[in-house]
């Protein structure tokens, strides 16, 4: 995966878009993140299923990868193991 | 990142919320994506390489530029009150073109037959009719999304490019997903050719705040429609937001009831007319947003408590502020450089020099990034200690004075501060003396006689340096401006050498 990529959770409708970073493996729902969902789902593993938002941005401690989150789903992200955070926004004035 | 994906997600999430009105049509966002696919389908059929639209704004822009995105191919909106001889330049470079406009004028302009044209209802229509047969198309790609040509105002047009990796990092820098709530709606009266309406397009969609489109700028038309749709926000040029004021202070109009928030750039916004803004509508957030086309909009933002701030304070270095454009977005870097290209400290005037994911910097015909990815602006400015980034015209518009880089604007600022004068600007003339010297053009409010030529000039010795005193002055009955405001210097430049 690099930037531009779009990763599919295997195991829920989670759909992400790689915004930053490459060649990670990113796992949704303690499954790794596909480009080509596989004909039938998995199953989730329930330690990892807190969901996932549409719109939102997460990255991981280091701050080398972002996601952004396109469709949601039950799974939630991880590397590793590691569940990635929600990146903070901070709002601006609409400008347009 | 495809731009498509933008109104898709809109669409996921809030299928049938309005998110576009024009006319006495509502579009939702499911509407629009299925309309948006449907035209992909038919300009993936044409085989053209470019869309094109030549028209005021309408649902077909917002259509257009995702349909383009969709089909893989750079939509180009282009400005429709330019001439015949120019527009169909502009069209030679992009042939073959899928082109929405009036057909009877493309013929006018173009022997390039390959176009083909569709009138704005043939489009829309047709893109209806198609939108159940469309199935998401072969992935498109996430090249060129939108091609702008430059308003040339001192050479032939440039063809901007904007790709979609600057246009959705500009988005996801500046927007947070669906943050509006149902009741918002933004007033956009930006022709579609210009960054701000695009950007408009593209920030109020992802917001998933609604989007009232006036297709032709009026201030009645304006005050009319802000308060029959309940605008929450708006942009205006300051031209258009100085002819509200003009209609307001002409008691034609009630405040628009529900605006909360007006943001403003595209030109210089003179402090009087600011303040008289923030006097006029204490209850809305001003919000004033520099940017040029080559960096996908906004880079720099002085916000509503900024304004706030400046406005009531006795402090002049923080009261100034007021006439700055605020600080760089988070997700870009803002330099000032000197002439050699060394970076300037905080106070020195030098050129704007900005890097970030959404600056293109990219023409058709080379790239303007240096080695580092910074783009030279071509716009003079300097930051204040605090970062507060203040513009001083184009780089090209400095007046040198025997050495000395006198800057336009504060010259007019001056001029403007006098009781008479309407409109004022200051450019280089010839002087056999200095190189340059300072000339100047006045247009008196109605109705009152020009001061004298020695009142003028003591005016500006008082208040600024002997070299900013003027060798020329003409009273004009108004100044020479472009249709979004810009004020042509050129043609100011033209009347002192005659």
């Amino acid at each position: 995966m690099k930037p531009g990529t779009k990763l599919k959770s295997t195991v829920c409708g989670t759909e992400v878009m790689v915004i930053r970073g490459s060649g990670t493996v990113v796992e949704c729902g303690g499954a790794p993140m596909v480009e080509e969902r596989p004909a039938e789902p998995g199953s989730i593993n329930p330690r990892f299923a807190q969901g996932t938002q549409i719109g939102k941005r997460y990255v991981d401690a280091a701050g080398t990868l972002e996601l952004l989150c396109v469709k949601p789903g039950q799974g939630s992200l991880c590397i590793g193991g590691v569940p990635l955070q929600l990146k903070d926004a901070k709002p601006l004035p609409a400008s347009d | 990142m495809n731009i498509s994906l933008i109104l898709q997600m809109a669409a996921d999430t809030e299928s049938e919320r309005i998110g576009l009105v024009c006319d006495t049509r509502r579009w939702s966002y499911g509407a629009l994506l299925r309309a948006a696919r449907g035209a992909a389908l038919n300009i993936s059929k044409s085989t053209c390489s470019y869309v094109a639209l030549l028209d005021e704004s309408s649902e077909a822009a917002a259509i257009a530029l995702f349909a383009a995105a969709m089909a893989g191919v750079p939509y180009v909106p282009l400005n429709y009150r330019l001439s015949n001889t120019d527009l169909g330049a502009l069209l030679s470079r992009i042939a073959p073109a899928y082109i929405i406009a009036d057909a009877d004028r493309i013929r006018q302009l173009s022997s390039e037959g390959r176009h083909i044209v569709r009138s704005r209802a043939a489009f829309v229509a047709e893109a209806e009719s198609m939108a159940d047969a469309a199935i998401p198309t072969d992935d498109p790609g996430d090249g060129i999304a939108v091609q702008l040509f430059t308003s040339g105002t001192t050479a032939a047009p440039k063809a901007a490019l904007l790709r979609h990796a600057n246009l959705v990092s500009y988005v996801l820098g500046t927007v947070e997903f669906g943050s509006a709530s149902p009741q918002e709606a933004a007033l956009v009266s930006v022709p579609p050719y210009h960054i701000a309406g695009i950007a408009a397009l593209l920030t109020s969609i992802y917001a998933l705040r609604r989007i009232v489109l006036l297709p032709a700028f009026d201030p009645d038309d304006w005050l009319a429609l802000a308060a029959s749709e309940r605008a929450t926000n708006a942009f205006l040029v300051p031209t258009m937001l100085s002819r509200v004021i003009a209609r307001m202070d002409a008691g034609v109009s009630a405040h628009p009831p529900a605006l909360r928030a007006i943001s403003y750039g595209g030109g210089r916004m003179p402090i009087e007319l600011i303040e008289r803004a923030l006097k006029l509508f204490p209850d809305t957030d001003f919000t004033n947003a520099y940017g040029l086309t080559e960096t996908s909009s906004t880079i720099a933002l002085l916000g509503p408590e900024e304004h706030r701030v400046a406005h009531t304070s006795s402090d002049p270095v923080v009261r100034a502020r007021l006439g700055s454009v605020g600080r760089p977005l988070p997700t870009v870097q803002i330099e000032i450089r000197d002439e050699d290209g060394k970076p300037l400290p905080p106070g020195e005037r030098g050129e704007i020099y900005v890097r970030g994911d959404q600056v293109s910097g990219e023409y058709r015909e080379r790239s303007a990034l240096d080695a580092k990815g910074w783009f030279p602006t071509r716009d003079a400015g300097w930051i204040d200690a605090e970062g507060f980034l203040f513009l001083a015209g184009r780089a090209d518009d400095v007046i040198v004075r025997g050495g000395e880089n006198i800057s336009p604007g504060e010259i007019e600022d001056v001029l403007l501060s006098h009781p008479v004068i309407a409109d004022a600007a200051a450019v280089a003339v010839p002087s056999t003396e200095w190189g340059e010297a300072v000339g100047i053009a006045v247009v008196t409010k109605p109705n009152l006689p020009p001061p004298s030529e020695d009142e003028l000039r003591t005016l500006i010795r008082n208040r600024l340096r002997s070299s900013r005193v003027p060798e020329r002055i003409a009273v004009l009955e108004a100044l020479p401006y472009n249709e979004m405001g810009k004020l042509l210097r050129r043609e100011l430049r033209k009347l002192f050498q005659s």
